[in-house]
């Protein structure tokens, strides 16, 4: 494949898809629902706002979105009391599927809308953007709804870091650029056209969600670009520039964490596609150190990327999903 | 329509505002994240004209000097009904735009003061569509650019010394605050002094001092000027500037200041007065002081008594809000230049206005918007016409 030839037919800007009438004309012609999961753990500062602004452009003006659902991890504050004061629908993670009990991970969230959204397309955005508008779910949706071909769409951004100096005009992106793209240059090349693998926000089809497995912490993204790579190749993909993303910036020794993950899942998923068959078993701890009155002090991370099977897999899902099998 | 009908519908319009909660903040959301300083507010208006278009307004266009309109064409056009809301904000593109919402309230800058009542505009015709409300008259919905400060209404000026239709009365819709019932203006003149330190300056002479000492000097000069209770006047000093560092005297400052009073002539007066002193301190330090006058208003209105103040205060009435009754010097005052019968109502309770924590209560909004819709039908109807 033509990496090149790839970026120019498989990438937008979501400005393409600005006819919202016409869009939903083509998603109704075709018999479509769409879904959109928003995931959160105490969020209340950042929810309401994104649910007015879709509930208000893309359900009340332009019924893109059949439902919006918010899905909790648990949360201490008040996300999900002000998720529901503006009418979105709002889940527990663990009162979902509760036979299959409950793990911690925005993974565990993304997975369970699963079997709780009902939408052919789930759209999947976080819930700490500040900028919150439109565009991050119908730029994602649209090639969807307009490329039949296609089955899964990933945003991505000219992204600025929020600093408490102001708003600095580029960057970000580091686990991205120093782990992700390097590991896909070695091993997937052609994932490197992703231009930014491990964002939060995309739109997916249904029969690809339910086939995938879930690890339900740093890894899902990575692991969803490759199984999807592995199983429908890069035609299944598409993207779209969805301009600015403001939100949160972490500190250096989280994305440590969020690195660690990711390697675990793509470690995994390469001795599992024969890659690297000969991978030992996995330390789970990440060792940190941070200096106290002058002395290293050694921080000890507990992290597993746990995973959950393919939603198929899941007898309660087939019962709900796929009755007639 | 009758009156007292229009005043048992109030409870239907408040809970249809209500019905349409998410398009009227999430546009108040989206108007407000556009940054629009005075004669910068091209994006904010054009979103504003995208939103009358999608609604299928009629004549929806930017004009020269940037204000945005759309047109509701009513059934029978023979009156002209003008919705106007300033599009400008205090606040620098540099500023964060963001706007929070919590379960009963909005905060972030120019939220209130105007985002609210653009989005009031903005909502207005889907209001109207819902609730299957046609209009007599053609109601002009205007987002007014070069409001503020500098702009000095610049943008409703041009609009109203251009426009070729006559227009029987208005209503000036502000975020901030419900129960604000505006029916005069009030005279005002807006200035700005200035002092500079020539380069060449003799540090040395008897009385030399930097341009701070010198612009206190001024302050100190204004504060002595006796300002009469009745008519009454104020003279409202709003912000100081000078130097640049702690150890160098400064070479230059400037206040910025406003005379409010309800007679042009005690205004006159008290400019008169201010600029004799400053001429007087100007001679003494050597430095140089001048005086911008940025923005004049005449003080004008309609009476309490005429059927548009009487039918607005009868809604606030039965929607249990108070009025607070208080002259304005902003659109209303150009519009009582034209003698368009105008007032001026807010939508809802806010705090911190034209800071960057500025925030509205989102409950009231429903009240504001079903008041401002009552008047409207009422000023369709000729309920608010002097006869």
């Amino acid at each position: 494949m033509n990496i090149e030839q790839w970026v120019k037919d498989n990438t937008f800007h979501y400005s393409q898809f600005w006819d919202f009438r016409h869009l939903v004309e083509a998603k109704e012609e075709q018999g479509l629902t769409v879904s959109l999961c928003i995931p959160t753990l105490n969020e209340e500062k950042t929810i309401g706002k994104e649910i007015v602004i879709f509930k208000s452009e893309l359900v009340s003006r332009y019924p893109l979105l059949d439902e919006i659902a918010v899905v909790d991890s648990g949360s201490t504050d008040n996300t999900r009391e002000v998720a529901a004061s503006f009418g979105a629908d709002v889940y527990l993670a663990e009162d979902i599927l509760p036979e299959v009990g409950n793990k911690p991970g925005k993974g565990e969230n993304l997975w369970k809308a699963i079997y709780q959204l009902k939408g052919d397309i789930i759209v999947y955005v976080d819930a700490d953007i500040k900028n919150i508008h439109p565009r991050f779910a119908y730029g994602l949706v649209a090639p969807l709804i307009y490329r039949p071909e296609m089955k899964y769409v990933k945003a991505f951004y000219d992204r600025p870091l929020a600093f408490s100096q102001g708003i600095r005009p580029s960057g970000g992106g580091r686990v991205t650029e120093i782990l992700v793209r390097p590991l896909f240059s070695l091993f997937f090349p052609e994932l490197t056209a992703i231009i930014q693998p491990l964002s939060g926000e995309y739109a997916v089809r249904r029969d690809v969600l339910e086939a995938i497995p879930f690890p339900i912490g740093y890894g899902v993204e990575t692991s969803h670009l490759i199984d999807v790579y592995s199983k429908w190749g890069m035609e299944a993909f598409g993207q779209t520039d969805l301009d600015q993303r403001v939100h949160r910036n972490q500190a250096t020794r989280d994305l440590g964490k969020m690195s660690f993950g990711i390697l675990q899942t793509f470690l995994l998923r390469a001795k599992a596609l024969g890659l690297m068959p000969e991978i030992p078993d996995l330390n789970s701890t990440l060792r940190q150190f941070q200096v106290k009155e002058g002395n290293f002090e050694q921080i000890e991370h507990n992290i597993v990327e746990e995973e959950r099977p393919p939603m198929l897999d899941i007898p309660a899902y087939r019962e709900k999903f796929h009755p007639a099998q | 329509m009758k009156f007292t009908e229009i005043k048992e519908q109030l409870k239907t319009y408040r809970a249809a505002a209500e019905s349409m909660r998410e398009i009227i903040l999430a546009n108040a959301v989206m108007i407000g994240e556009i940054p629009a300083s005075t004669f910068y507010e091209d994006h904010r208006v054009r979103f504003m004209e995208d939103r009358f278009s999608e609604c299928g307004l009629q004549n929806c266009s930017t004009d020269e000097v940037g204000n945005g309109f759309g047109v509701l064409n009513g059934e029978t056009g023979e009156r002209r009904i003008l919705l106007v809301a300033h599009a400008d904000t205090v606040f620098s593109e540099k500023v964060d735009h963001t706007i929070s919402m919590q379960a009963d309230r909005m905060a972030g800058p120019g939220i209130g003061d105007n985002s609210l009542g653009l989005a009031a505009l903005a909502s207005l015709p889907l209001l109207l569509e819902k609730l299957d409300i046609r209009l007599n008259s053609d109601l002009i919905l205007m987002a007014a650019s070069r409001s503020l400060g500098r702009g000095n209404l610049e943008g409703l000026r041009f609009f109203l010394n251009n426009n070729k239709h006559p227009i029987q009365a208005a209503l000036c819709v502000e975020g901030v605050k419900l129960g604000r019932l505006s029916y005069s203006s009030i005279g005002m003149l807006r200035g700005e002094i200035t002092v500079r330190v020539p380069e060449m300056y003799d540090w040395t002479r008897f009385g030399a001092a930097g341009a701070i000492i010198t612009l206190n000097d001024v302050i100190n000069k204004i504060n002595r000027i006796p300002l009469p209770k009745r008519p009454k006047t104020s003279i409202v000093l709003g912000s100081i500037e000078g130097g640049n560092s702690f150890n160098n005297i400064a070479t230059s400052s400037s206040l910025r200041f406003e005379i409010r009073s309800e007679s042009a002539d005690v205004v006159r007066d008290i400019l008169n007065e201010i600029k004799d002193r400053i001429a007087e301190i100007a001679l003494e330090s050597s430095a140089e002081v001048t005086l911008d006058i940025v923005a004049r208003r005449d003080p004008g209105g309609i009476d309490f008594r005429h059927p548009l103040v009487r039918r607005a205060r009868d809604i606030l009435k039965q929607l249990n809000i108070e009025p607070r009754v208080a002259p304005s010097t902003s659109e209303l005052a150009e519009l009582i230049r034209h003698e368009i019968p105008a007032i001026t109502l807010g939508l809802t309770t806010g705090s911190n206005l034209n800071q960057a924590n500025e925030e509205v209560l989102i409950e009231p909004i429903f009240n504001g918007i079903a008041q401002l819709l009552g008047l409207l039908i009422a000023m369709d109807e000729g309920l608010c016409d002097e006869h």
